[in-house]
C-alpha cells in the first residue's frame, strides 16, 4: 500500500499567488508583515488628514481655524491665482483660449489616428507660440496690453516651461553639432560653452539673468525681467539638451556617416536628411526626460520673485487671511499633485514612444 | 599616370572653407565680447559700483546661523564666502551618505521578489521624481519642520533626541584630553584587522584555504579601545540637550535649515539613485545570476558577491553626476535660510556690495571647481575599474 501523502503545495489562485509574492521564505514573511504594519500605520491618518477631517467647505480662514485637516476652502477660493496669478480678471479668457489650443494641438501630435502630423507640428512650432504670444501679452487688435508682472500660477509655469522646451532645442542641437565638429574654434567654443552651463546650479544662472545681464546692455535698452529669465533658461537647457542629442549622434553608427558620404551628400545635407532623424529616435527618451526636469526646474523662477505655480501657493500660505500650518501643507500638496501629474504623463508618454520606437528593430 | 587636378574653385575647397568659418566665428566671438565689456564698464560708470576684488577684504557686518570655522560680523566678505562654501560641502556631504543608502535600498528593493517591496519602491520613485525639488525643499521646511512645537513643548526621545521649530537636538560627545588614546587604538585596531583580512584573503586566493580570523575582529576592534579607555579612565563625556530658559543648550543642534534641506536633497536623489542602481542590476548577464543560484549562493550572497560587483562599474558614473547634481541642488538652500555658498555669497553678500559680475563670477567658478575635481576623481576610478582590452 502506499501511504498518504499531503496534497501539492498550492501553486494557483490568490493563495498561491500570495505564497509566490509575499511569503516565500522567512524573510519575505517578516518584511511583508512589517510593510503592511507601516502602512497600517501611516495611511489612515493620512487619508483621515486629508479627507475625513477637512474643511471642505466656507470662504474665510475662519472655516478652518478649529479644522485637524487639510484645508481645501483656501484652494478653492485661490483657485484663480493658481490658475492665472494676477492676470487682469476680466481678460483670462485669453490664457484659457491658449489653454485649449496647445492641448488640442498636442492632442493632434499624439494620437496616433489623427493625420497630417506633420502640419500639427509645423503649426505647433511656429503658429501656435506667435498666437499665443499675442494673445497673452496683448496689444494688438484692439487686445489690452497684460504686462508680464501680472502674470503667474500655472501660467506662468507652462509659459516658461514651453519657451525654455521649444528654445533649448534648436538651440543644443546646433551646440552638440559644434561639439562634435571637426574645426577646432567651433568645437572649443560649443564644449566650454556646454561644460560652464553644466556645472553650475541653475539659480546662479537665475541671478545673473535678473542683476547681471542688465549691466551688459546697451544703456536705455531695458529688457522685460520675464524675457530676460527665458533667455537665461534655454540657454541652461540648451547645454543640457545638447549632451542629449550628442549621446545620439555619437550612437549612429559610422557607416551611416560615411554611406551618406558616399552619395555625395555634403555635410548640411547628410546631417539634416541622413544623421539627425536617425539620432532623434535614439535619444527621444533622454529629451522627454530632459522636458521633465525642465519642467520642475521651471519652480526656482519664484526665488527670483516670479509668481509662478509654487510662488503663488508660497505666498499664499505666508498670507495673514489664511496662514496656518493647515493650510500651507493643503497648499503645497495641491501643487505637488499638479507638478506631478504634468511630469508623471510625460514619462509614461516617454515609455510608450520608447516602445513603439523599438518596434521597428525587434525581428 | 598624372593625377587628375581638381576642377573646382579654391572657395568651394572644405579646407579653405573650414578656416573662414572658424575665423570668422572667432571675429564673432571677439566682437560680441568687446560689445558686453564695453555695455558694462558704461553701465558701472553710470552706477559708480567699484570693480575687482578689493571687497573681499571689507568687513562683512552680518551673522549667518551656521559657522563651522570661525567667523563673527567684523570678519571679512571673504571669510564670509569660505563660511558658506563648508556649509555647502556639509550639506552635501551628508546628503550624499543618505541618499546613497536609501537608494540603493529601494533600488535593490524594486528588483525584489517580493510584491509589496518591489510595488513601495516602485511608489517611492514615481512620486518623488516627478516633483520639483524645491517644493519638496519647502514642503518638509516650512510645511513640517516649522510647524513642530516650540521648545517648551517640544517633542523628545528622552533626552536622546529633541525635536523642535528650532531643529533637532542629539546628545554630543565631548573629547576630553587623553581621548586621543583611545581614537589612536580603534585607528590601530582597525588597520590591523584589515591588514589581516587582506592577507586571509589574498592566502584563500592562493591556497584555497582561508584561516579563521574572525575571533581577531573583536579583540581588535573593541578589545583595544576598549583597554584604552580603561587606561584614560573614559576620557568621553556626553553633552545632553537641555531646556534652558525658552531654548535647549548643550548637545548637537540641527538646525531646522539644515535639517529640513538634508531630508529633501536626500530623499529626492535617493529616487534617482533607486534607477541607477535598479539600471545597473539589470545589466549584469542574466547567466551570472543563474551561475550564481547553481553555485549554491543564496539571494543575498550572490547580490553581495556577485551582483553588485559587477554592476558597480555600470552605477558609478552616473552616480557620481548624481552626486554632483545634488551639490548644485543643494544651492536650494537660499529659499529656506540655510547659509550656503549661494544665499550667503551671491545672496547676502550680494546685496550689500551690489557687485554682481564678480561675485557670481566667483559663485560660478567654485561650481565648476566641484564639478571639474569630481570628474577628474572619477575618470581615475573609471581607468581602475574599465574591463581589461575595453578601458
Amino acid at each position: 500500500m502506499i501511504a498518504f501523502r499531503a496534497p501539492p503545495i498550492l501553486h494557483v489562485g490568490p493563495v498561491g499567488w500570495l505564497r509566490a509574492n509575499l511569503f516565500s521564505s522567512v524573510f519575505n514573511s517578516v518584511l511583508t508583515l512589517l510593510i503592511l504594519a507601516l502602512l497600517a500605520w501611516t495611511i489612515p491618518p493620512l487619508l483621515n488628514w486629508a479627507f475625513f477631517s477637512a474643511t471642505w467647505a466656507g470662504t474665510t480662514r475662519e472655516a478652518c481655524a478649529n479644522a485637524t485637516g487639510a484645508c481645501w476652502p483656501y484652494i478653492t477660493q485661490r483657485m484663480g491665482q493658481i490658475l492665472y496669478g494676477f492676470y487682469d480678471f476680466d481678460q483670462r479668457w485669453r490664457p484659457d483660449v491658449v489653454y485649449t489650443l496647445g492641448a488640442a494641438g498636442l492632442a493632434w501630435l499624439m494620437i496616433p489616428r489623427i493625420p497630417h502630423k506633420g502640419w500639427a507640428g509645423a503649426a505647433m512650432l511656429t503658429v501656435y507660440p506667435l498666437a499665443s504670444y499675442v494673445l497673452l501679452t496683448g496689444g494688438w487688435f484692439g487686445l489690452p496690453v497684460v504686462s508680464t508682472e501680472r502674470w503667474g500660477g500655472l501660467l506662468l509655469t507652462l509659459v516658461v516651461a514651453a519657451v525654455g522646451i521649444v528654445a533649448s532645442l534648436p538651440l543644443g542641437v546646433i551646440l552638440a553639432l559644434g561639439r562634435r565638429s571637426t574645426l577646432p574654434v567651433v568645437r572649443i567654443f560649443c564644449v566650454v560653452f556646454i561644460e560652464v552651463w553644466r556645472g553650475v546650479p541653475m539659480i546662479t544662472v537665475l541671478f545673473i539673468a535678473s542683476s547681471m545681464l542688465p549691466l551688459f546692455l546697451p544703456e536705455g535698452l531695458e529688457f522685460d525681467k520675464l524675457a530676460r529669465a527665458l533667455i537665461a533658461i534655454a540657454l541652461f537647457n540648451a547645454a543640457y539638451m545638447a549632451e542629449v542629442v550628442r549621446a545620439g549622434l555619437q550612437a549612429l553608427p559610422r557607416g551611416q556617416y560615411e554611406g551618406a558620404g558616399a552619395l555625395g551628400l555634403g555635410y548640411w545635407r547628410a546631417t539634416t536628411f541622413v544623421i539627425l532623424p536617425q539620432a532623434f529616435k535614439i535619444v527621444l527618451p533622454g529629451i522627454v526626460n530632459n522636458m521633465i526636469s525642465m519642467f520642475k526646474d521651471t519652480s526656482l523662477v519664484s526665488i527670483i520673485g516670479f509668481f509662478d505655480l509654487l510662488g503663488v501657493i508660497q505666498t499664499g500660505s505666508s498670507d495673514l487671511d489664511w496662514a496656518g500650518p493647515n493650510t500651507a501643507v493643503t497648499g503645497y500638496l495641491f501643487a505637488a499633485a499638479i507638478y506631478w501629474a504634468f511630469c508623471f504623463s510625460m514619462s509614461r508618454y516617454s515609455a510608450h514612444l520608447e516602445t513603439q520606437l523599438a518596434e521597428g528593430d525587434r525581428r | 599616370m598624372a593625377r587628375p587636378r581638381a576642377r573646382h574653385a579654391w572657395w568651394r575647397d572644405t579646407r579653405w572653407q573650414g578656416i573662414a568659418l572658424q575665423a570668422l566665428a572667432l571675429v564673432a566671438i571677439a566682437a560680441v565680447g568687446l560689445w558686453l565689456a564695453h555695455n558694462a564698464i558704461g553701465a558701472l560708470s553710470r552706477r559708480h559700483v567699484a570693480s575687482g576684488f578689493a571687497f573681499l577684504g571689507h568687513t562683512a557686518g552680518f551673522g549667518i546661523s551656521q559657522v563651522l570655522i570661525p567667523y563673527t560680523e567684523e570678519s571679512s566678505y571673504g571669510q564670509a564666502m569660505w563660511v558658506g562654501l563648508v556649509n555647502t560641502l556639509v550639506v552635501s556631504a551628508v546628503s550624499i551618505v543618505l541618499s546613497t543608502l536609501i537608494g540603493f535600498v529601494v533600488g535593490i528593493g524594486r528588483l525584489s521578489g517580493n510584491w509589496l517591496v518591489a510595488k513601495l519602491c516602485t511608489v517611492y520613485v514615481e512620486t518623488l521624481r516627478n516633483i520639483p525639488l524645491l517644493l519638496q525643499v519647502v514642503f518638509w521646511y516650512f510645511g513640517v519642520l516649522q510647524t513642530l512645537p516650540g521648545p517648551r513643548d517640544s517633542l523628545a526621545l528622552g533626552s536622546w533626541i529633541v525635536l523642535n521649530n528650532r531643529g533637532v537636538y542629539v546628545p554630543e560627545v565631548i573629547f576630553a584630553p587623553g581621548s586621543w588614546l583611545v581614537v589612536l587604538a580603534l585607528a590601530v585596531g582597525l588597520a590591523v584587522f584589515f591588514a589581516l583580512y587582506g592577507w586571509a584573503q589574498r592566502l584563500q586566493r592562493k591556497t584555497g584555504r582561508r584561516p579563521t580570523i574572525w575571533w581577531a575582529a573583536p579583540l581588535l576592534v573593541i578589545g583595544l579601545p576598549a583597554l584604552a579607555l580603561f587606561v584614560e579612565r573614559v576620557p568621553f563625556a556626553l553633552s545632553w540637550p537641555q531646556l534652558a530658559g525658552f531654548s535647549y543648550e548643550g548637545g548637537l543642534q540641527i538646525n531646522s535649515e539644515l535639517a529640513g534641506l538634508t531630508i529633501a536633497l536626500s530623499i529626492y536623489t535617493a529616487a534617482y539613485i533607486a534607477e541607477i542602481v535598479r539600471a545597473g542590476l539589470v545589466s549584469v548577464a542574466r547567466g551570472q545570476r543563474e551561475a550564481a543560484e547553481a553555485l549554491g549562493l543564496r539571494r543575498g550572497l550572490a547580490l553581495r558577491l556577485v551582483l553588485i560587483p559587477q554592476a558597480m562599474r555600470v552605477i558609478i558614473p552616473p552616480l557620481a553626476s548624481e552626486y554632483l547634481s545634488l551639490t548644485k541642488n543643494s544651492s536650494l538652500a537660499i529659499a529656506i535660510g540655510y547659509p550656503d555658498l549661494v544665499a550667503v555669497f551671491a545672496g547676502t553678500v550680494l546685496n550689500q556690495t551690489g557687485q554682481a559680475i564678480e561675485i557670481l563670477s566667483l559663485t560660478m567658478a567654485i561650481y565648476l571647481a566641484l564639478s571639474l575635481v569630481t570628474s577628474a576623481l572619477m575618470n581615475l576610478y573609471n581607468r581602475a575599474h574599465a574591463l581589461e582590452g575595453l578601458g
